[in-house]
């Protein structure tokens, strides 16, 4: 087991409350798999990718463990957090294209940043990578501002991975682009871990179309739980969950060109955190519903591999 | 670079239209007859003086002539460097007795406001790591910023000069001394200098600590710092970055600023009557000098452009990205 | 953007009650607002209490140091200097807000023209406003007030206002220029509305906090000019002001003299204002940013 993540909460600290943006999330991925996270924005799925290397400053570690390659990750602490930060867990972030520091020659970012990480650089092998991305190596003598949006992400995304993380989060990194540079972010990403730059990777985004193309495994979350769990071919194909069959549904046809559709299609909106509703907190949008929901429903194995938190199935 | 470099000139270029123009104009707008005016109000005594005087701004003026001529022709006048004859100082031409000011004012502003820049810079992100600094250096620098030039100067003066006797209070050198490259001379100078330059630099001090201390808390909160945070990068990396990068608005600032940081100097030098252009200006004031005053008033709004111009050219060669535009280099 | 915990789009009454909520216990914005609003009722009150004495009326004996008879002791002249205190922050206010007031109302219609309109407009008007930013305020309104022998509170702070309002149009044109693009102001120009009423109902209320905090940082900025000016000799001719005592102060030897009780309240008084001025915008600033507010 690669990652493993047990009853995870976290919450914001607001001046109204604390707002529980994850509300006890387990789950596993393995060596070698690509989780595909998705579900509307304000579900927790950034929440979580955050929690996995660096709670921003209103962020709370509220409960349970994280537990990577078998030694638990000290997430709650910022400062233990920096031994695994890169060299363990790393990030491709949702702003690539403003990650690198405007004042400074990449090259030169780069061999500063890795220096205060108590690492040389290996010039020949960030050289190769960038070549694996299609990128001259030239552009270590540029400063981001000379490079286009698509260049400065894949710059990222090589940075992030130079040193062979067991962990890649790759945080909404598609949402910015067009749907053709998407999809070849998508399959560079896909091809990081099958060249081995990183063991396993969780792609965190809205648009479950593309994750399917390259996820192993997608989970799907709903208001700061887990709503399903599935192979990436049963989710798509034979969603359990009420909120996922109606994600699936709104899909134009998944594998269609013009598939970057958001999921945007379901009537209402989820219930707020600061004091989120007992029992099931899709109950209100949910076709299914009925008094039995006002209980919270249990993550539940219905198949190998399948989970799902649904009184319904 | 050259479009950059372009537009900043054409602005320069036109501001300096608009100072001439303005120059020209104002007297115009003087109630009544502007020469009988002028030489009324100037109430000088000599006879010849007031010939002269009379002469010169008929010609001057030229008011018999159509108002584009005499816009042209006072042009004419300005591109030769006459600035006219000082009346306080009569017959001393305006330029040369600006000349002779002008080295004082630059001994005090350039080391200022340079100095103040530097320290305020360091204090300011020192603020932005510490609590306990923060807490002290923030509402010391507001104080600061918000206190009057001709205040902090009065309140030294009165402090450190007539209370504690340490330093003189008034010119810019002991009226017993002759000027000359002597260490003595040398050293009363300088004895006058730390008065007006103590009171400068501090009230400059405090708008630039909070201006970088404000600049460099947002540059820690922007993408590039999360992303090296997130990397594992120490705070000592992520805040040199966050301090060189806060450093290009702070130099935009000091452009902006130097026109307060001029009437800064003005109203310092009047306090501790330092014989620089601010006294000077008081001078023409007093004496109803208007020639002084419009020569002075052109010198400082060259000395600004000039200044700008060369803000300008620090930028470029500070901040790469305006170089890489200019380069048309993308990728 | 961080799990932007999804709720309804908050009314702008909510808004403005949550903004009060915030104001009333942000330290910075009530103590700066008080600092000014004591000074400003000294001001007003003082001498409607004092009398109809004018305040450059020579009352006492000259030189007095402060007593319960005169607060803050006496001139050279035998002037009382409390007196002339309060009348000279009744003329600071003033100037301040005449001053400040013009050159914010200045400040948004070229920030919201150049903003709103762009294209040629936006260029000359912003060559105009670096024009005017790079011209030395001080020395323009040196030479405007010398020849034209303007003496009055009034026509100073119109002066003031017409030469210092450049880097606030500026603000207001970057802030312009980014609500312009946004949906309400889209649908706004799609149901058919005026440029006018766009930028009256839809633009400016959206950054009405920010045209406030520019207005008080005028409003500081004018007092600072004002008590420049008058500390040249190019002051009010009737009356008194805070920089006039300055001015008095440092001509009639009160250093020299040790009279600290006469130099020493007129500056301290402005820095108060200002200063207090200043101390509040960071408040509001952080009242009206939601990212500031980590308490």
């Amino acid at each position: 087991m690669s990652l493993t993540v047990t009853d995870l909460r976290v919450s914001y600290q607001t001046l109204r409350g604390e707002v529980r943006a994850l509300d006890g999330v387990s789950f596993t991925v393995a060596d070698g798999e690509i989780l595909g996270l998705a579900g509307e924005s304000g579900c927790g799925k950034t929440t979580l990718g955050k929690s996995l290397i660096r709670l921003d400053g209103r962020m709370r570690h509220a409960g349970g463990t994280v537990e990577l390659d078998g030694r638990e990750l000290p997430i709650g602490d910022d400062r233990a957090m920096n031994a695994f930060r890169f060299r363990e867990v790393s990030l491709v972030p949702q702003y690539s294209m403003s990650a690198l520091n405007p004042t400074r020659r990449i090259g030169r970012m780069v061999a500063e940043l890795l220096r205060s990480r108590g690492e040389t650089l290996d010039r020949a092998k960030l050289e190769t990578r960038l070549g694996q991305v299609g990128l001259p190596r030239e552009v270590l003598d540029r400063y981001p501002i000379e490079l286009s949006g698509g260049m400065k992400q894949r710059v990222v995304m090589v940075v992030s991975t130079l040193l062979d993380p067991s962990l890649l989060i790759a945080d909404e990194i598609t949402s910015a682009l067009d749907v053709s540079t998407q999809q070849a972010v998508a399959r560079a990403l896909a091809g990081f871990r099958d060249a081995g730059h990183v063991r396993s990777m969780v792609f965190i985004t809205h648009d479950l179309a593309l994750t399917a193309r390259i996820a192993d495994t997608i989970m799907v979350m709903y208001a700061g739980m887990l709503a399903e769990k599935a192979p990436a071919k049963t989710m798509v194909e034979q969603p359990r969950h009420p909120y996922t069959r109606m994600l699936v549904d709104a899909l134009p046809e998944v594998g269609a060109r013009h598939a970057g559709r958001r999921l945007t299609g379901i009537a209402g909106s989820p219930p707020a955190l600061l004091d989120p509703p007992p029992g099931c907190r899709f109950r209100e949008r949910c076709p299914l519903a009925d008094d039995g929901c006002a209980e919270r429903p249990p993550v539940t194995e219905v198949a190998p591999g399948h989970h799902v938190a649904c009184w319904k199935v | 670079m050259r479009r950059y470099f372009g537009r900043k000139l054409l602005v320069y270029a036109l501001t300096f239209v608009v100072a001439v123009t303005v120059n020209w104009m104002i007297p115009r707008f003087m109630p009544g007859d502007p020469v009988a005016g002028m030489v009324a109000r100037a109430g000088v005594s000599q006879p010849a003086a007031a010939e002269a005087m009379r002469a010169y701004y008929t010609n001057l003026f030229g008011l018999d002539r159509p108002l584009w001529q005499q816009y042209a022709s006072f042009w004419g006048t300005l591109l030769r460097g006459d600035f006219g004859i000082s009346i306080w100082l009569f017959p001393t031409p305006v330029s040369t007795v600006i000349l002779r000011a002008v080295p004082y004012t630059l001994a005090l502003m350039v080391p200022a406001v340079l100095l103040s820049w530097v320290a305020g810079n360091r204090l300011g992100a020192f603020a932005a790591r510490r609590r306990l600094l923060d807490n002290t250096v923030l509402p010391l620098g507001y104080v600061l910023t918000a206190t009057p030039y001709m205040w902090l100067a009065v309140i030294l003066a009165w402090g450190l000069g007539v209370v504690a006797g340490w330093f003189p209070v008034a010119g810019g050198y002991s009226f017993s001394l002759q000027p000359s490259l002597t260490a003595g001379f040398l050293l009363d100078l300088l004895h006058h200098w730390v008065l007006p330059f103590l009171s400068l630099f501090l009230v400059a001090l405090g708008g630039w600590a909070i201006g970088m201390r404000n600049m460099i808390i947002y540059e820690l909160e922007s993408d590039y710092a999360s992303y090296l945070a997130a990397l594992g990068a120490p705070a000592r990396l992520i805040r040199r970055y966050a301090f060189r990068n806060a450093l290009l608005p702070q130099i935009t600032g000091l452009a902006l600023q130097l026109g307060v940081l001029v009437a800064g100097a003005l109203v310092t030098e009047i306090v501790f009557s330092y014989p620089g252009l601010g006294s000077l200006i008081l001078k023409a004031i007093q004496n109803q000098d208007f020639f002084l005053l419009q020569g002075t008033f052109m010198f400082i709004v060259i000395g600004v452009l000039v200044a700008n111009f060369v803000i300008d050219l620090v930028y470029v060669v500070v901040d790469p990205r305006t170089r890489a535009g200019m380069a048309g280099a993308r990728g | 953007m961080t799990a932007a915990l999804t709720e309804t789009r908050p009314e702008p009454r909510a808004v403005r009650r949550e903004a009060l909520h915030f104001a009333v216990r942000n330290g910075k914005l009530v103590t700066g607002f008080a600092v000014v609003l004591v000074l400003l009722l000294t001001g007003l009150l003082g001498p409607l209490l004092l009398g109809s004495a004018p305040p450059n009326e020579y009352v006492a004996a000259p030189m007095l140091p402060p007593s319960a008879e005169h607060w803050f002791g006496t001139t050279t002249f035998g002037q009382d200097v409390f007196t002339q205190f309060v009348h000279g922050l009744r003329t600071t206010f003033a100037v301040g807000a005449l001053g400040g007031g013009i050159a914010a109302l200045i400040a948004m219609v070229v920030g919201f023209a150049a903003g709103y309109r762009g294209g040629l407009l936006d260029e000359a008007l912003t060559m105009l406003t670096n024009v005017i930013l790079v011209i030395p305020t001080l020395a323009v309104l040196l030479i405007v007030n010398a020849y034209l022998g303007i003496r009055g509170v009034a026509v100073q702070g119109l002066f003031i206002g017409l030469t210092s309002w450049p880097w606030a149009a500026r603000a207001v044109r970057a802030q312009t220029f980014s609500l312009r693009t946004r949906d309400f102001v889209d649908l706004a120009r799609l149901s058919g509305l005026g440029t006018g009423r766009i930028i009256a109902r839809e633009i400016a209320p959206n950054m009405s906090s920010y045209l406030f905090m520019t207005f008080i940082l005028l409003f500081g900025g004018s007092v600072l000019i004002a008590s420049s000016l008058d500390f040249i000799g190019l002051g009010p001719t009737e009356g008194v002001s805070l920089g006039l005592m300055l001015q008095n102060a440092t001509q009639w030897s009160a250093l020299q003299l040790g009279l600290w009780w006469w130099f020493v309240p007129p500056g301290a008084a402005i820095t108060a204002v200002v200063g207090a001025l200043y101390v509040a915008n960071v408040g509001l600033d952080e009242v009206f940013n939601p990212k500031l507010r980590t308490t």
